[in-house]
């Protein structure tokens, strides 16, 4: 059997989990901090059996408070660091982040979810989208890309550290158990032997040369008025970043009646409906935010413009649904929920579900 | 939009679901089709059965999970049982017809997040102690115990478009060898459905148990002969 | 399982704290969780303390003696037993709190909860189960995973270099807890010592004196993939020239 290797374009046939282990070979990080937690245990599994060969580093911390804080660690001393987690870990993740949004500290969060809240299932849901775009105390300064294949894991984890090291926001990819845990093909390569730039870390603190400046990091400030001017700041570059970050997949939602929206591995199902139902003469349009953070307002709003109904599924309580009905605020379309928390949602449940509307 | 075809396969711990699942798939990948392979995990899982998703496609794929199968493989009584909802007016039905069947765990004892099923059992004193306990490609050290029982009942049959009984357990026990169980029923699920070539099977398993297969050629032979046997049954019958 | 219970083969009564509903218990064969919860159901027996008891346990596989007891228990999160159990007997002292868990809900996550409630001297009971891996997640490993043990997050050995040495937990709890702790490790290889060593810990806070933690070493023959004869070995031999077996802190008598 062919050994799985970076060299040149190799299709694989393998869980999502191994295919993030990959990707941040791949994207040349340095050191991968963790926790274990299930579903997403066999991404440290992989990294720590691949770390010898490729020169990589890893610790397994105390808990996921010191993952997120040692990986901030990582990136503050200029290294391409990551950690991953899922569920009530994803929750103890988020005073991580929020030091990252404040400080604007490039990390990636690999998130598998699960069920929630609290412990829940260790399966799947997409119980996390709230927390993965807004968790922590600030504005939700931060970019997420919920994926839906192995491909995409693949290539978005590789994207991830580019949107983080060239933004300096902290990054997520945002999968989930049945990605992790599901097997299936994909192709694997080097991306700088595609001609992609992978984006170079710099330290913020650590480097010792000739002419070195010290620098004071802080996350506190004094008064309203500075830490308003500050966070203002973080605004206007988040909206400049969003501008050139946001993705979004649509088809056929130009002379759609019903538009189906999803994100995440329920888009492969609403994908397979919209086929499906077109090739029965059926007017059915796909929306699909490929980042739920910046969510793709404007398109969103263009793409249903001339639709008269809306369903939005997910495998949560409203969790998609709420930034849904924030983007296109004053719109007059009808939206129908199809709210499963914790719950797969099939191509056939899908089908029959917009051959109602 | 290119067809996709749905299989689910379901039985009870040491029976090898997983296995076939992960061979079905990967042969299909193989062959260059898309396939995708999703087996059920979870610490609260109902029971003691083994649930597999496999899809194969020339085409995409969609959701991992679906609600009917169009090929239906419930290993055991129990499983039989338990997966009536995945049956169609269109599915196809292979099932174990022998009067062996593999143990049944209780449903609560259940533990491992990582093992679908009943967590393996080493402290057992070696059943099938002749062949080296990992012999069944990715299959963990599961104990098999195989007892007599009363078969299934064929009013739990639900209404399909075909059905197909293979006395895999006997033919195992009596014949072969009782590991090999799921190999006779993957050459019998492929001989019913022509869902890949018998001879991709044959070079999936070669690619992931060739180095056990070097170390042990029985294991070749064997496998192989159950994967023919399983095949010229249903063939035969057709 | 069920077969033999039919048949009253079983093994003899089960202390009257079990709660009979869910036995045969989840865990797998050869488990240390089966055998501590035992004796510790044999001496809430014998100490009559059922009904005061509330059983709390973490995650991992801890969490699966959610509803082994016929007690009062609370499944909590990971490492969170020890505030759970701790904050439930300051609202109100008259339970018996019991805080269970593993290495990784102990010395990891749990560490600073348990370390704190040393240091407070809590009086709550802590049964900790060592067995040097994270068993319910796939066997990573853990605090105190031995040198050169393999495992998930270890696959060439564990080098102490790298990772420490395993974290040896009731030296820091007797290191730091005041006058009027127990603390003591026990091993399933001398389960009539370990619950020798449960009941004085029990009582320990039935008297009110102070913390009472007990480690006791544990075996994972799923994880460790030894069979039974290898993990009995790796317990009495391996585990216990690193962790010592015995009484660490008693409480000193009172004067008169």
């Amino acid at each position: 059997m062919a050994e799985v290797s970076l060299k040149g374009e190799q299709r694989v046939f393998m869980t999502g989990n191994e295919a993030v282990a990959w990707a941040a070979v791949a994207a040349k990080v340095d050191i991968m901090y963790g926790y274990p937690i299930t579903p997403q245990n066999e991404i440290m599994h992989y990294w720590t059996r691949l770390a010898p060969k490729y020169g990589k580093r890893f610790l397994q911390t105390e808990d996921e408070i010191s993952a997120g804080f040692t990986t901030l660690g990582g990136v503050m001393s200029g290294r391409k660091a990551f950690t991953a987690t899922a569920g009530p870990g994803n929750v103890l993740m988020q005073e991580s982040a929020g030091m990252a949004e404040m400080m604007r500290l490039p990390i990636v969060y690999v998130i598998q979810q699960r069920g929630g809240p609290s412990t829940a299932t260790v399966i799947y849901a997409q119980q996390e989208t709230t927390l993965t775009c807004f968790g922590g105390n600030g504005e939700g300064h931060r970019i997420v890309y919920s994926t839906a294949t192995h491909q995409e894991l693949f290539d978005y984890t590789i994207k991830a550290f580019n949107s983080a090291w060239t933004y300096r926001f902290p990054t997520f990819v945002l999968g989930d158990g049945y990605q992790a845990k599901m097997r299936e093909p994909l192709t694997i390569y080097d991306p700088e032997a595609r001609g992609e730039e992978l984006v170079k870390p710099t330290a913020l603190v650590g480097e010792n040369h000739k002419d070195k400046q010290f620098k004071h990091l802080r996350n506190t400030y004094n008064t309203e008025d500075e830490l308003y001017e500050v966070v203002m700041a973080n605004q206007r570059d988040w909206d400049a970043m969003a501008a050139k970050v946001i993705e979004w997949d649509e088809k056929g939602c130009e002379d759609a009646d019903v538009i189906v929206l999803t994100h995440g591995v329920v888009s492969r199902a609403a994908l397979s409906a919209y086929e499906q139902l077109r090739a029965e003469g059926k007017k059915v349009g796909y929306f699909r935010p490929i980042t739920v953070r910046p969510f793709p307002e404007e398109q969103l709003r263009a793409a249903i413009k001339g639709a008269k109904k809306l369903l939005v599924a997910e495998s949560a309580y409203g969790q998609l649904l709420k930034f849904v009905q924030s983007a296109i605020y004053g719109s007059t379309i009808e939206i129908v929920p199809m709210l499963r928390p914790g719950v797969g949602i099939t191509t056939e449940e899908l089908v029959e579900e917009l051959s109602k509307l | 939009m290119a067809k996709v075809v749905k299989i689910a396969l379901a039985g009870e711990g040491g029976q090898g679901v997983q296995s076939i699942a992960e061979i079905l798939a990967e042969a299909a990948n193989d062959e260059g089709k898309n396939a995708l392979y999703i087996p059920n995990f979870g610490v609260e899982q109902r029971g003691g059965v083994s649930i597999a998703y496999v899809q194969i496609s020339d085409g995409p794929i969609g959701a991992p999970k679906f609600k009917k199968a169009d090929i239906l493989i419930p290993l055991s009584p129990r499983s039989v049982k338990r997966t009536q909802t995945y049956a169609g007016k269109d599915t196809i039905y292979v099932y174990d017809n022998s009067l062996i069947q593999e143990g049944e765990v209780g449903d609560n004892i259940i533990g491992m997040q990582y093992f679908d099923v009943t967590p393996p059992c080493p402290t057992a004193e070696a059943p099938n102690a002749d062949l080296p306990a990992d012999m069944i490609a990715g299959e963990p050290k599961t104990c098999s115990f195989t007892k007599p029982g009363p078969g299934v009942d064929p009013k739990d049959i639900p209404e399909v478009k075909k059905v197909i009984a293979i006395p895999a357990n006997d033919i195992a026990k009596n014949e072969l060898h009782p590991r090999v169980f799921n190999m006779i029923i993957l050459g019998a699920v492929i001989a019913a459905t022509e869902v890949l070539p018998l001879d991709t099977i044959k070079k999936a398993l070669e690619t992931k148990l060739g180095d056990k297969f070097k170390e042990n050629p029985e294991l070749r032979t064997m496998n192989f002969t159950a994967l023919d046997r399983g095949y010229n049954l249903i063939k035969s019958a057709m | 399982m069920q077969e033999l219970k039919e048949n009253n083969i079983l093994q003899p009564a089960m202390p009257s704290s079990w709660n009979e509903e869910t036995k045969p218990h989840k865990f797998c064969p050869g488990c240390g969780h089966g055998m501590i919860l035992k004796v510790l159901g044999e001496t809430i027996d014998e100490l009559g303390i059922k009904d005061q008891v509330v059983f709390g346990c973490d995650i991992g596989c801890s969490l699966l003696s959610w509803d082994f007891f016929a007690c009062d228990s609370v499944q909590t999160h990971h490492g969170r037993t020890t505030p759970v159990i701790t904050g439930m007997k300051r609202a109100n002292n008259e339970i018996i709190g019991i805080a269970y868990m593993g290495d990784g809900g102990g010395y990891a996550i749990g560490s600073q909860h348990l370390f704190n409630a040393a240091v407070r001297n809590e009086k709550i009971t802590i049964i900790l189960c060592n067995n040097c891996n994270y068993g319910m997640t796939g066997g990573q490993m853990a605090p105190t995973t031995l040198p050169g043990m393999k495992t998930e997050t270890t696959p060439y050995g564990r080098d102490i270099e790298q990772t420490g040495a395993p974290t040896k937990g009731p030296e820091m709890v007797a290191a730091v807890a005041p006058e009027g702790a127990y603390v003591a490790r026990g091993t399933v290889a001398n389960l009539r010592q370990a619950k020798g060593f449960i009941k004085k810990a029990l009582e320990n806070q039935i008297a009110g004196n102070g913390i009472s933690f007990v480690e006791i070493l544990s075996g994972c023959p799923t994880n460790w993939r030894t069979n039974a004869k290898q993990t009995w070995e790796f317990i009495e031999k391996d585990m216990a020239q690193y962790f010592k077996v015995g009484e660490l802190r008693t409480p000193q008598k009172k004067e008169g």
